[in-house]
């Protein structure tokens, strides 16, 4: 057992216990920002993994697509309609955790065995280190084309979807402005994209 | 293509002669090339800040730092100890465990991104083959660290502040991200110091402005606007948000915050150098000047002068770049939020796709010199 090897399978239980634990943690606290947060560094541990398993740039493109923007994205989202409300009591709320419960736990069992029926090649491939960027794109551009095209329509159409919702255009009666009864019905009116909640 | 002086080699062949092995020589010698960029980072921190008290002075007409130092060149010195010895106040609503956390997660990131940054052949902490791209990966981080400060304050100008912080670096990003991808389709590398050497054939003659002038003058500007300096510095407009996310902050942790933008900065300008401007290279080839004086590359004396003189070559273009930063900050009134994100998504993303494009096709047509 060499330096090397010990650093690795130390790096390897640090992660893996900061991955479990916080994605425990995003699922069970209350506060939705926490959540966020940890959602970020779970997906940077998961970033750690992958540089522990030598693929370097996997691990770049994690940070920079999963923390740099989607968990920025969410954050956004939060920060701009969090606006501390309580959340009314849902009917039926413990049957609804019983049942979800009950999917997890299912999935938990069919990817358990899953995991103790295939039968893996151990060791792996040996890993090809710095080359691996120019063998991704390789894949990328040629026998991956087609996904890769579809993956690209995909967020182009998501893309348009969110313009076309947020500049939903909406009438204003224009005569109305000075006329101090219908100023309550005018700031009804306003634009979805930030509404009063949002402002508080 | 010569080795250079590799100091690592001779370092751990050193540690082993005195009876240690080889592993243990390697522990011994991680650290060290770590804490020399640190304490470089931090030494050109004070530089920078010196040097924009007095640019700031000149650009006002006063004399500025004046008693600290001969020509005020201790005042750095006491603005950190002043803000080494202030009271440390949390705010009492505020959220304590994010408040603390968020300007760690602004300045780790910037110091990690110091790993890529070289100043010779073999005078970085470690050439990684994914080099620049590992800056832009590290460089999204800091967001999440500025959205966690301006939200745990509790304090609807740092919130406001730290969600402009976000949405400016967002923006900013992409066409950064994308003058870089046109420097490494010439270079066909990643890594920073293939992208130098390739630029280091002619003299200044090849470095990449003369063949990249639009993806420099983005990467300039997306630069300044992801270090949040004049004209971009909207996260902590003085006249709106008080002073955006670092509002509620005081002493050493306001001091992260200050420390992490100016070490941007001095970052940004090494990076642009090592693009654009051919990193540690002198302006005349050294190879043709050594061969003119009669002495072959590979002598330890012309070795030693080249390697000096790349360093001082990074650092002097890295500090033209700076004044030139301070100086814009000086001088240029600030953009509004709404101008800011359209220059980033209307003007300036279309122009470095094109950008990109034209490489793509200039490097089919002409791959003598634009890297085959």
């Amino acid at each position: 057992m060499n330096i090397a090897y010990s650093t690795e399978l130390i790096c390897f239980l640090i992660l893996s216990a900061v991955v479990v634990s916080g994605s425990l943690a995003v699922v069970l606290l209350e506060n939705i920002v926490y959540s966020a947060f940890l959602l970020g560094g779970v997906f940077m541990a998961v970033a750690g993994l992958y540089l522990l398993l030598n693929a370097s740039f996997v691990a770049a493109a994690q940070i920079l697509v999963y923390v740099g923007a989607v968990n920025v994205l969410i954050l956004f989202a939060i920060m701009l309609v969090n606006n501390k409300e309580k959340l009314k009591p849902i009917e039926g709320l413990r049957t609804r955790k019983f049942i979800s419960g009950g999917v997890c736990g299912g999935l938990l069992i069919l990817l358990l065995r899953v995991n103790i029926t295939t039968k893996w090649n151990l060791p792996g491939p040996t890993s090809i280190g710095e080359e691996a960027t120019e063998r991704i794109g390789e894949h990328l551009f040629t026998d991956y084309l087609l996904p890769f095209e579809l993956a690209s329509i995909l967020l182009l159409m998501a893309m348009i979807g969110a313009i076309v919702l947020a500049r939903r255009e909406v009438s204003i009666p224009t005569g109305d402005i000075n006329d101090l009864k219908n100023k309550k019905s005018l700031s009804d009116k306003k634009i979805p994209l930030l509404s009063e909640n949002s402002l508080k | 293509m010569n080795s250079g002086i590799d100091l690592e080699m001779s370092f751990t062949q050193g540690v082993q002669n005195l009876g240690l092995s080889h592993e243990l020589a390697h522990l011994l010698w991680i650290p060290l090339p770590m804490l020399l960029v640190l304490v470089s980072a931090v030494i050109g921190v004070l530089v920078t800040v010196w040097l924009e008290r007095k640019i700031s002075a000149a650009a006002q007409q006063r004399i500025g730092p004046e008693y600290a130092g001969a020509l005020g060149i201790l005042q750095p010195m006491a603005d950190g100890l002043k803000l080494l010895v202030k009271e440390d106040i949390i705010p009492a609503r505020a959220d304590s465990v994010l408040f603390t956390v968020g300007p760690i997660l602004v300045l780790v990131p910037v110091i990690l991104s110091w790993l890529i940054v070289p100043f010779g052949q073999n005078l970085l902490i470690s050439n990684v083959g994914i080099g620049i791209f590992l800056w832009i990966a590290l460089s999204s981080i800091q967001p999440i660290g500025l959205l966690m400060s301006g939200y745990s304050s509790n304090n609807k100008y740092s919130l406001l502040g730290g969600l402009r912080a976000a949405a400016q670096s967002i923006s900013y990003e992409i066409p950064l991200a994308l003058a870089v991808l046109a420097i490494v389709m010439m270079s066909n590398s990643l890594s920073t110091v293939d992208i130098v050497e390739q630029q280091n054939t002619a003299g200044f003659l090849s470095w990449n402005i003369w063949r990249q002038p639009v993806g420099f003058i983005i990467f300039w500007i997306c630069a300044l606007a992801e270090c949040e300096r004049l004209p971009f510095d909207l996260p902590e407009a003085e006249e709106e948000l008080v002073a955006g996310y670092q509002t509620e902050y005081a002493g050493m942790k306001f001091a992260l915050f200050y420390l992490a933008g100016y070490i941007n900065l001095v970052l940004s300008a090494l990076l642009v150098s090592v693009l654009y401007l051919g990193g540690w290279g002198f302006p005349i080839s050294i190879d043709w000047f050594s061969s003119l004086i009669g002495l072959s590359i590979d002598n330890p004396l012309v070795q030693i002068i080249a390697a000096s003189l790349g360093i001082v070559m990074t650092i002097l273009k890295a500090y033209l770049l700076v004044f030139l930063a301070i100086l814009l900050r000086w001088t240029t009134p600030r953009v509004r939020i709404d101008q800011l994100l359209d220059l980033g998504w209307k003007f300036l993303l279309p122009i470095s796709l094109v950008n990109l494009l034209v490489t793509a096709s200039l490097k089919l047509a002409f791959p003598m010199t634009f890297g085959g």
